[in-house]
């Protein structure tokens, strides 16, 4: 399960992920993260049974937890199969099947955001 | 042997035609060899769907009561040329909204047509005894003009150069999304499918034939503007019918930082009368050709990285310098294929009659840039030619005491041998003053990366290199890496003095 972690890094500048790895013992995935001098941005992967404790953890070091269920969304009515995404998709998200249409692999996907300007077709969003 | 247009025509009409298209034709001459495949096959469909920016559609509105000689003329606030009395206009895909700018633009005025949705006309006039009116608003479907003919200057190119960026920042060109450090290819084109590529030499394509476009009955005018067939890249000029057309096959687009264009299904029947037209059809996607040329170069002679098929290109992976790049097309494989398999049923349904060009297209043509009578403004118009540079050994107060004394902003250091080497700015001195530490010499706290301009680039392009960098100075530099001037961001003002702007 992806979890996006907000949280500042103005109290003693701690290192949430590492000491939640510490704390639970749950192996976390670090799929993209953007820190700067005050805050932090993270997502992360978690096994699925361990996803809640997890998110106890992290929320009782001050940030704050958001279960990300869905992955890019991909409007099929004005996707016109070019392929034009599949290139720039740092996870190889999108891939044509036989039939040169296109296929997403939701489940992939780790929101970077970098196919949305990429898609002529404005047929790829953030989830909401 | 060869069979005539009547012969397929008569086959058609007794329901014996095999039509297949352009992709299945490679395997039957294969498997029937080509006399086979003549005997066989009498009508190959073609198809394309991709981006085509130089598209758009004359409309003619009908006249009002009073009248009015439209001037100005806007479609949900694009602007349609107005050039054309007294009630027509030509609405162009590429043309921006005055409000959403390249979010919508007069290709979406076209789909939106297409697709049923009311569109605001908004036209202005001086008035004149004739045609009083002044001014127009009003909604409008497809169905209220008198006429909405589609006629494209310059569509269905041959075949069409791939792209990559070998900078290190990400470009946004009509070629799309371009990954910094070759990290991604770009192409557009339906190879095998390609129209043109079916018959390179133009026997059975020119004026008049008829073609699928848009999901309509459509027709060729003749040669596409641009056209360059001797070099392999022929376009062609085409017309139809908007009020037939179908958002299927007419979409919108915008390719970010670029703008807004229009994605066209076309797709030409090819009658096959000869072994030339098997031997023309049977082209695969291995047989043709592209460059993959480097947009990292802001201008016309673009590197070539590598020379690839389609069928490479399609493939999704290219081998460059010993690494796998990525390939992403713009145009649609899957929707060039519906567009031939649907000709193919229009043809043995016998509602496209094929016809042989009234008229060839010169296939010797080649385009050539534009014939320039006054070049643009040169970096060397309006550079700064006193210019102070300072050498990597001095004493930072050296640097400052130029700084003050030639009232600039930048100072170019260069070597022992006048080679530039870095630069510092004021900036760069003040927090060398204000936090005194072991940087005593420039080379300390200079610069190494410097964007340079050489004195006979355009100035378009230098202020490129300034906007995309952020900075406000460029050395000038010759062959030698010699500073011979600085273009600040002041210099830039010059253009305004009117010397340029006449
Ligand atoms: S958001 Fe990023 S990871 Fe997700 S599909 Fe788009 S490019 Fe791929
Ligand atoms: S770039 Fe957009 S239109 Fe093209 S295949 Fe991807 S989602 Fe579809």
């Amino acid at each position: 399960m992806k979890l996006l972690v907000n949280f500042s890094r103005g109290k003693g500048r701690k290192p949430i992920i590492a000491q939640v790895v510490r704390d639970t013992g749950v192996l976390i995935n670090v799929e993209r993260a953007l820190i700067d001098s005050s805050e932090g941005e993270a997502l992360i992967e978690v096994p699925d049974e361990q996803c809640k404790l997890v998110r106890d953890s992290m929320a009782n070091l001050g940030a704050n937890v958001r279960i990300l269920e869905h992955g890019i969304h991909h409007d099929e009515s004005e996707c016109i199969d070019c392929g034009a995404c599949i290139s720039v998709c740092p996870r190889e998200v999108f891939t044509f099947d036989e039939e040169w249409k296109l296929n997403v692999e939701e489940e992939k996907c780790i929101l970077c955001g970098k196919c949305i300007d990429a898609c002529p077709h404005r047929a790829l969003s953030l989830p909401l | 042997m060869h069979k005539t247009i009547e012969q397929i025509h008569e086959r058609i009409r007794d329901g014996n035609a095999r039509v297949v298209t352009a992709e299945e034709m490679p395997a039957i001459v294969a498997e029937l060899g080509e006399k086979g495949a003549l005997k066989e096959v009498d009508v190959v469909t073609t198809g394309t769907f991709g981006a085509m920016c130089s598209s758009g559609a004359f409309l003619n509105f009908g006249h009002a009561e009073p009248p009015i000689r439209m001037e100005r003329i806007w479609l949900n606030n694009v602007e349609a040329y107005g050039g054309l009395a007294a009630v027509d206009t030509y609405i162009g895909a590429t043309q921006q909204s005055d409000t959403l700018e390249a979010e919508y633009g007069g290709a979406h005025v076209l789909e939106d047509l297409v697709a049923g949705k009311s569109v605001e006309l908004r036209a202005s006039s001086h008035g004149t005894d004739c045609y009083p009116r002044r001014t127009i608003t009003t909604d409008l479907l497809l169905e209220n003009l008198n006429q909405a003919i589609m006629c494209n200057p310059r569509n269905a190119y041959q075949r069409y150069n791939a792209a990559t960026n070998t900078t290190d920042r990400t470009l946004h060109t009509y070629m799309g999304t371009l990954l910094p450090g070759t990290g991604n290819i770009s192409y557009s084109g339906a190879g095998v499918l390609n129209p043109i590529s079916n018959d390179p030499q133009f026997r059975l394509i020119g004026s008049g034939v008829p073609i699928f476009l848009c999901g309509a009955p459509g027709m060729i005018v003749g040669e596409g503007t641009q056209a360059s067939p001797a070099g392999g890249f022929g376009t062609l000029m085409v017309t139809g019918d908007l009020k037939q057309m179908s958002q299927d096959y007419l979409r919108a687009a915008t390719m970010t930082g670029y703008g807004v264009t229009l994605y066209v299904g076309l797709g030409v029947p090819l009658p096959v009368l000869d072994l030339d037209v098997v031997r023309a059809t049977a082209v695969r996607d291995e047989d043709i050709r592209v460059d993959i040329l480097d947009y990292s170069v802001p201008g016309r002679s673009r590197p070539t990285v590598k020379n690839v098929t389609y069928a490479e290109l399609r493939s999704g992976m290219v081998d460059i310098n010993g690494e796998e790049v990525r390939t992403s097309s713009l145009s649609s494989y899957r929707k060039a294929r519906e567009v031939a398999q649907e000709l193919k049923s229009w043809v043995e349904k016998g509602s496209i009659r094929l016809t042989l060009p009234t008229r060839p297209i010169d296939t010797t043509k080649q385009a050539h840039p534009i014939h320039q009578t006054t070049p643009g403004p040169r970096v060397l118009d309006i550079m700064c030619r006193s210019v102070i540079t300072v050498s990597e050994n001095e004493e930072i107060t050296t640097a400052a005491k130029k700084l003050l004394k030639g009232e600039a902003n930048h100072l170019p250091v260069v070597n022992g041998n006048g080679v530039l080497v870095g630069i510092v700015t004021t900036f760069d001195i003040s927090k060398a003053v204000a936090n005194p530490g072991k940087a005593h010499l420039v080379r300390d706290i200079m610069k190494k990366k410097v964007i340079t301009a050489t004195a006979d680039e355009s100035v378009d392009i230098a202020v490129q290199k300034l906007e995309q960098n952020n900075i406000s100075a460029l050395p000038v530099i010759d062959h030698q890496q010699h500073v011979i001037a600085i273009l600040t961001a002041m210099d830039l003002g010059k253009l305004f003095g009117g010397r340029w702007l006449k």
